[in-house]
C-alpha cells in the first residue's frame, strides 16, 4: 500500500508555461496543467504530437528549456516515481534479480527485499518465472516485469509511455489489469497511448495533444463523447492528418491546394 | 629445414619428462601474464566505463589514446619501462628490473588499453540502451558502472581474454626488462627466442606448441563457460 | 560480483610477491653477452661457484653494447664481455672498479660448403674476407654494435675495403645476436664471421662450415669488471668482487679450462697469477 497522501506526497505536479525545444524547434508549447491525487490520467494525440517527450519531462528525465515543472516535494520527488517505457528494459539476471537491483537502488534492507520481491510476482503472475533469465521471457512477460519493478518501488506516481504498444490482446489485457491493480493501491496513473479504446477503457480524465500543444483536458466522459476542440473531434473520429492545421475553410480530408504532399 | 615432426617430438619429449625446467617456466608465464590482466582488468574495465559515460575535458584525447595504445609494439613498451625501472630511471631505487614484477608491470602497460577500449564500446551500447530506465529507477551513469560492468560480462571477458593473449605471446616486452634470467625471468616466449637464438629451432618450434596448447586451452575454457550460460546474454 | 573481485586482487596480490624462497636468497646480477652464454659455459661452471659460496648467479645476456649500457646505469653488479677498448673506457670513466683477464675464445669464419669466394685452408683472416669481398660473395654481418660485431668491423678495417657501404647488396647486416645471424647465414648461405663457443653448439647448420681459423687478429679476449660501488652504491660489491676472485682464482680458471663443447676446449683462461 502506498502512504496515505500527506505531507510527504510528491503530488500535486504543476507545469506552469512549459516549453521544450530541441534542434530550433519548440516540440512541446505553452503547457501549464496541474495533477492533482488520485485519477488515472491518459495522455492521446498523433504520432509525433509530443506524447513521450512530455512524460518525460514531468519524470524529469528531460529539462523543459522554459517554464516550470513543480512536484510538492521541493527535493527527492524522483524516490517516489516510476516509469515504465514502450519496450521493457531488463538487466542480464534473472526476473527476481531485476526487481532486486531496482530495491537495493533505493536502499530496500535485504530482509525486505525477498518479500517485496515476492508480492509483486505473485500479483503480476510472474512468481513461476522468478529465477529465469529475464531477457528469455516474451515481451508481455517483460512489460509485465517491468511493472511488477516499478510496483516494488511503490511509488506515488507511475509514469507508463504506450506501454502496450508492442503486445499482443491478451498481454494488453493483463497488463491493463496490473495497472488498475496498481492504481487502486493508491499510485497516480499518467500514461500515454495510441489506442482510443485502451484509453476509453482506462481513462478518468483526458489530455488531448497535437503538435506540442495540449488541445484539450477534460474528464474521460466528456471528451468521450462531447469533445469541444475541432482537432480532437477530428481524431476521434480517425481523421486527423498531418497538414490539418485546425479550424479554417479547407476541407476536412483534403490537401490544401498547391501544398507538396 | 626443420622437420616439424621433430618439433612435435622435442614438444612430447618435454611434456612426458615432465622438465622441471618446462613446468618452472610454464608457472612463470602463467603468474607472470595471469598477474598482469588481473591487474589490467582492475584498472581497465572502470576506466572504460568512465570514459564510456561521463563528459570530461580531454575525453576525447582518452579515446584516441586508449585506442592508439592498443597497437603499441611489446618491444617499445619494453623500452620504455626498462628507462623508468632502471637504476639510472626514475624509479630504480626500487630495484625491480629483472624481476618478475618488472615483466608484470610491463604487460600490465600493454595489456590495460585493450581492456578499457573494448569496455568503453561495450558500456556506451548498453548506455543507449538503459539510460532511461536506469536514470528512471534513480541511477546515473556513476551509480549505474557496476551494474552495466556485469551486464556486459559475456564481451568484457573476451576482451580480458584477448588481453592475455597478448600479454602470453609477446616476447619483446619481458625480454628487455625481464632478462630472461634462468629460473627467475625465463618465461615461454623468452625460451622459445633463446632457442631459436642457439638454433635449436625444433626445441623452439616443440615449446611453440606447448604455448599454442595453453593458450587454446583457456580460450576453449572460457568458451565453454559462456556456452553452457548461453541463456543469460540474452 | 564481489566473489570475482576479491578473487582478482587475490591473483595480484599472489602474483606480485616476490616469492618467499627469492627474497631470502644470496645473488648478484652478472651481465655479459649471449655469445658467451649460448656457449654454454655459464650453465657449467656458476654452479661450483655457487657450491663453493652460497651466492647465486642472475645472468643477463645481452649483446656487448647493451651490456655496456646496462652496466653503466647499474642495473648490473658485475660485467662480463669481450671487447678491450670499451671495457678499458669503461674503467676509465669511472663506471667500473678494475678490469680482470679472465679467459679468451677465438673468433672464426664459417660458410657455404662451396666457398663461392675460395678462401678455404687461406691462414689470413685478412685475405679471407678481401676475397669475400672481392668476389661480392654473400657474407652477413651481426652488425649489432656487439664485441663479435666490433672485432669483424676492426678486421675489415685492415682488409681496406668499405663493407658496410656495400651494405643491402653482398654484405648484409643481421642487427641480431649470434644464433640468428648463423640461422640466417645458413638459410642465404652466406659467409658469417662467428665465435667459436656458439659455432660448436650450433645446431642449425645446414650447409655451413668452418672455412678460416687460428689466425692471431681472431684471438677474443674476455675481461671481468665489478660495477664502481662509489658511482652505484648499492652495487652488490662484496658478492661481486667474490666471483672475480673465484673466477680468476686457479679453481674458477681450472673449471674454464675443462669446459668442453662438442670434445673440443671452448674458452682459455689467462687470468693473471
Amino acid at each position: 500500500m502506498t502512504a496515505p497522501l500527506d505531507d510527504t506526497s510528491i503530488l500535486p505536479l504543476e507545469l506552469t508555461d512549459v516549453s521544450f525545444a530541441a534542434g530550433g524547434n519548440r516540440l512541446i508549447k505553452d503547457v501549464t496543467l496541474r495533477f492533482e491525487p488520485g485519477l488515472k490520467t491518459v495522455m492521446i494525440g498523433p504520432n509525433g504530437a509530443g506524447k513521450s517527450l512530455f512524460l518525460r519531462l514531468c519524470h524529469g528525465l528531460l529539462q523543459p528549456t522554459q517554464g516550470s515543472i513543480r512536484w510538492q516535494q521541493e527535493t527527492g520527488a524522483g524516490r517516489h516515481q516510476a516509469m515504465v517505457f514502450q519496450r521493457p528494459v531488463m538487466l542480464r539476471r534473472s526476473v527476481a534479480a531485476n526487481i532486486d537491483y531496482a530495491l537495493k537502488l533505493r536502499q530496500i534492507s535485504r530482509r525486505n527485499r525477498g518479500d517485496i520481491i515476492d508480492r509483486v510476482l505473485h500479483q503480476t503472475g510472474l512468481r513461476r518465472l522468478a529465477d529465469q533469465p529475464a531477457r528469455v521471457l516474451s515481451i508481455g512477460e517483460q512489460q509485465k516485469l517491468a511493472l511488477a519493478r516499478a510496483w516494488a518501488l511503490e511509488p506515488q506516481v507511475l509514469f507508463l509511455d504506450e506501454p502496450t504498444a508492442s503486445l499482443d490482446p491478451a498481454a494488453i489485457h493483463s497488463v491493463e489489469e496490473i495497472i488498475a491493480a496498481i492504481h487502486d493501491a493508491g499510485t497516480r496513473i499518467i500514461m500515454t497511448t495510441h489506442d482510443l479504446g485502451q484509453a476509453r477503457r482506462i481513462a478518468d480524465e483526458v489530455l488531448f495533444i497535437n503538435r506540442g500543444r495540449i488541445l484539450e483536458a477534460a474528464p474521460a466522459d466528456r471528451f468521450f463523447n462531447a469533445p469541444e476542440n475541432d482537432l480532437a473531434q477530428a481524431f476521434l473520429r480517425g481523421e486527423l492528418l498531418w497538414w490539418n492545421k485546425g479550424q479554417d475553410n479547407r476541407k476536412q480530408g483534403m490537401p490544401p491546394k498547391g501544398e507538396n504532399q | 629445414m626443420t622437420d616439424f615432426s621433430d618439433a612435435f617430438a622435442a614438444a612430447i619429449g618435454l611434456v612426458l619428462g615432465l622438465d622441471t625446467s618446462l613446468t618452472e617456466i610454464v608457472g612463470l608465464s602463467l603468474r607472470v601474464s595471469l598477474t598482469a590482466v588481473a591487474i589490467a582488468a582492475f584498472i581497465g574495465l572502470p576506466v572504460g566505463a568512465a570514459i564510456a559515460l561521463f563528459r570530461f575535458p580531454g575525453r576525447f584525447f582518452f579515446v584516441v589514446a586508449t585506442n592508439a595504445l592498443m597497437g603499441m609494439p611489446p618491444v617499445v613498451v619494453g623500452l620504455i619501462v626498462y628507462l623508468l625501472l632502471s637504476r639510472a630511471g626514475p624509479f630504480g631505487v626500487f630495484g625491480l628490473l629483472f624481476t618478475p614484477t618488472a615483466m608484470i608491470v610491463a604487460q600490465v602497460l600493454l595489456v590495460t588499453p585493450i581492456i578499457a577500449a573494448l569496455t568503453r564500446q561495450v558500456i556506451e551500447d548498453l548506455w543507449i540502451e538503459y539510460e532511461e530506465q536506469m536514470r528512471s529507477l534513480g541511477a546515473g551513469p556513476g551509480r549505474a558502472v557496476p551494474a552495466l560492468l556485469w551486464d556486459g560480462r559475456f564481451t568484457l571477458i573476451t576482451a580480458i581474454l584477448a588481453g592475455f593473449g597478448r600479454a602470453s605471446a609477446e616476447v619483446g616486452a619481458v625480454m628487455i626488462v625481464g632478462g630472461n634470467i634462468d629460473h627467475v625471468t625465463r618465461v615461454m616466449t623468452t625460451s622459445i627466442a633463446l632457442e631459436v637464438s642457439k638454433g635449436n629451432l625444433a626445441l623452439a618450434l616443440g615449446l611453440g606448441m606447448i604455448l599454442l596448447v595453453l593458450s587454446a586451452s583457456i580460450n576453449a575454457a572460457a568458451y565453454l563457460i559462456q556456452h553452457n550460460t548461453k541463456r543469460w546474454h540474452a | 560480483m564481489k566473489r570475482v573481485i576479491l578473487m582478482a586482487l587475490m591473483t595480484t596480490v599472489i602474483g606480485l610477491l616476490p616469492g618467499p624462497a627469492l627474497a631470502a636468497e644470496k645473488f648478484f646480477t652478472l651481465v655479459g653477452t649471449t655469445s658467451t652464454d649460448n656457449s654454454g659455459l655459464y650453465e657449467k661452471i656458476l654452479p661450483l661457484f655457487t657450491a663453493r659460496t652460497g651466492i647465486k648467479v642472475r645472468v643477463v645476456s645481452v649483446g656487448t653494447g647493451r651490456a655496456i649500457n646496462i652496466a653503466k646505469n647499474g642495473d648490473a653488479d658485475v660485467l662480463l664481455v669481450h671487447h678491450k677498448t670499451s671495457e678499458e673506457k669503461f674503467v676509465a670513466e669511472g663506471y667500473g672498479l678494475k678490469r680482470y683477464d679472465v679467459m679468451y675464445n677465438d673468433f672464426i669464419i664459417v660458410g657455404p660448403e662451396n666457398d663461392p669466394a675460395n678462401i678455404l685452408g687461406l691462414k689470413s683472416v685478412v685475405d679471407g674476407l678481401a676475397q669475400i669481398a672481392a668476389t661480392k660473395s654473400f657474407f652477413v654481418s651481426r652488425g649489432d654494435d656487439s664485441g663479435t660485431h666490433k672485432k669483424e668491423l676492426s678486421i675489415w678495417k685492415m682488409t681496406g675495403i668499405d663493407a658496410v657501404k656495400a651494405s643491402g647488396t653482398w654484405y648484409r647486416e643481421a642487427g641480431a645476436g649470434m644464433g640468428a645471424t648463423l640461422n640466417t647465414a645458413s638459410a642465404m648461405p652466406a659467409y658469417t664471421f662467428s665465435d667459436r663457443g656458439t659455432w660448436l653448439k650450433f645446431e642449425n647448420r645446414g650447409g655451413l662450415r668452418l672455412m678460416t681459423e687460428s689466425d692471431p687478429l681472431l684471438l677474443n679476449p674476455y675481461g671481468v669488471i665489478l660495477i664502481n660501488p662509489k658511482r652505484h652504491p648499492h652495487v652488490k660489491a662484496k658478492m661481486g668482487q667474490a666471483f672475480i676472485d673465484w673466477i680468476t682464482s686457479p679453481e674458477g680458471q681450472a673449471a674454464i679450462k675443462a669446459y668442453r663443447i662438442n670434445g673440443r676446449q671452448a674458452f682459455f683462461p689467462n687470468a693473471k697469477k
